[in-house]
């Protein structure tokens, strides 16, 4: 029997303010431990947490850039546990009126564009974070409390590389506009995903697993990966789906059951009454509208129209933020774009992904690009020169000109000098020419 | 509706709270006081009423994002039982 997977992914990603969600601790990351805690984000008795409003307008933020719908009228809500890492023993989210719902993203999917819905965004705060040793448990709560928005989507995806793809468009977005810098090394952006499967054709759910512990896109995808595998072995074994968390373990590329739901988790969500209800109106989501800043969809069709770009091309160079400014400020100084763009999808990118490094690492400027193109264009060096010299530039951060110079690698397109250097050589090596008139082709060599 | 002692045990559990029977007896009985006292506002007609979460229709009590200091480190660990390299220790918990 063929299965259909059904896949959906909740994401965490913690907001670029620079204070928590309720109280003025720093966000700042790194540092030394318990050294950004108050009363508030260490559920000291008699603290009163107030809402942080850049928080919100980043959340409205990434919701309109998500498509999303912004309720007016939201309340935050408790969510009752009893975990170390959570020192008021609840955590203030929201429940039942999160602050955007029904959005989209769309994905190139397999059959051409496919819009990937986003059932809601809402506001939340992170916890504490835990260190396990043999004789107890540690807490550092310089984490407790930063803002976070939860972006659950409709359980749309259908394979694993919908999913990374998803994920991907995701990230671009909320770093284009600027929401959060989503560094999933630095927790910043986390991803768990729930996964089902069914016989292909039908439209009942199965039961689904719930994935956690996945550091990277790619750990995404190789786990739901995995998981389908998993469950369609199960069900063709006879055995039932069970439903259970499991976790990812990236060392033996499988995932492993955590824990059933048969002591699920009864959180008593309900209002928090120490926090004032939000009401968002017209006005304020305009004000937010407007200082959106132009998208990747958007861009993608400006460089295509405007620029004359290619469809991939544009769609590559508007995946990242970085790497659209990279381009654009190339543009800025002159580059021609198709020009600007070869060298960036080619010799760029393909050096960046052998280093494993990012746009941002790259030392050279983008006026030192669009004069190595220059020096191409007006024959002072020849496009197989200018690769070594990009290499070069890469490695140093020089610019293109002083590469060029120092290394003099400057091509010679003079009839008369190189019909002199030739003869130079020649007569240097006489030996050689009635070598190779005695027909000795070894001599060529030379 | 009543509160049987099914209940209390559920949520004496969810609280990490321990009693004997007798406690438990008569928090079923207390509960069921309190929540038939409560029960009487199910008379009202609240039909096309929206909820309420505070006692008056206030909104947007928010704070502008800028960073003050927080509790000096050792303060901030004053009052936890155990503590250890700057950290709050607890026993150990593994989910």
């Amino acid at each position: 029997m063929k299965y259909e997977a059904i896949i959906g992914l909740e994401v965490h990603v913690e907001l670029a303010t620079k204070t928590k969600m309720y109280c003025s601790c720093t966000t700042e990351f790194g540092g030394d431990t318990n050294n950004h805690c108050c009363p508030v984000c260490l559920g000291l008795p008699g603290s009163l947490p107030v809402l942080n409003k850049e928080a919100v307008n980043y959340a409205i933020k990434a919701g309109l850039a998500l498509n999303c719908t912004i309720n007016k009228e939201t309340y935050m809500a408790r969510k009752n546990y009893f975990y170390p890492d959570c020192p008021k023993n609840y955590q203030i989210t929201q429940d039942e009126t999160p602050l955007c719902t029904d959005g989209y993203i769309e994905v190139a999917g397999e059959d051409g564009e496919k819009k990937i819905r986003i059932h809601r965004i809402h506001i939340e705060e992170d916890t504490g974070k835990g260190f396990h040793r043999v004789d107890g448990s540690y807490y550092d709560f310089n984490r407790a409390g930063v803002p976070l928005i939860e972006i659950v989507s409709s359980p749309d995806m259908r394979t694993p590389q919908e999913a990374k793809e998803y994920l991907e468009k995701l990230k671009a977005i909320l770093q284009y506009v600027g929401v959060s810098d989503c560094k999933m090394e630095e927790g910043s952006l986390r991803c768990d995903a729930n996964v089902s499967i069914r016989p292909e054709g039908s439209e009942e759910f199965g039961v689904k697993v719930e994935i956690k512990n996945m550091n990277s896109f790619r750990a995404v995808e190789k786990a739901i990966e995995y998981e389908i595998k998993r469950q369609i072995k199960a069900v063709e074994n006879g055995e039932d789906i069970v439903q259970e968390t499991r976790r990812w373990d990236e060392s033996r590329l499988e995932t492993v059951s955590m824990r059933s739901k048969e002591h699920a988790h009864d959180y008593r969500y309900f209002p928090d009454a120490d926090i004032i209800s939000l009401s968002v109106d017209d006005e304020w989501i305009n004000r937010v509208k407007e200082s959106l800043p132009e998208l990747p969809e958007q861009k993608k069709t400006r460089y295509v129209k405007e620029l004359g770009l290619p469809e991939y091309d544009a769609m590559i160079l508007t995946m990242s933020k970085s790497l659209a400014a990279f381009f654009e400020a190339c543009v800025a100084e002159g580059g021609n774009p198709k020009e600007v763009s070869n060298w960036m999808m080619g010799e760029l990118l393909r050096t960046l992904n052998d280093k494993m490094l990012e746009i941002d690492d790259v030392k050279f400027r983008p006026a030192d690009l669009v004069k190595l193109i220059e020096l191409i264009n007006k024959g002072t060096i020849s496009g197989t020169i200018a690769k070594k010299v990009f290499k070069e530039m890469f490695e140093t951060g020089n610019n293109p000109e002083k590469i060029v110079e120092e290394k003099g690698m400057v091509q010679v397109s003079d009839e008369g000098a190189i019909i002199e250097i030739i003869n130079k050589v020649l007569d240097e090596n006489p030996q050689s020419v009635i070598d190779f008139k005695n027909g000795k082709t070894k001599a060529m060599a030379l | 509706m009543a509160v049987t002692i099914k209940d209390v045990e559920y949520v004496a559990k969810l609280a990490r709270l321990e009693f004997n029977e007798q406690q438990m007896q008569k928090f079923t009985q207390d509960l069921n006081g309190i929540l038939g006292y409560v029960e009487k506002l199910s008379e009202v007609d609240t039909e096309g009423v929206e909820i309420s979460i505070h006692p008056f229709p206030m909104f947007n009590a928010l704070r502008e994002d800028i960073v003050r200091p927080s509790l000096d480190r050792e303060e901030a660990l004053l009052n936890a039982p155990e503590k250890e390299d700057n950290l709050f220790k607890v026993p150990k918990v593994i989910e």
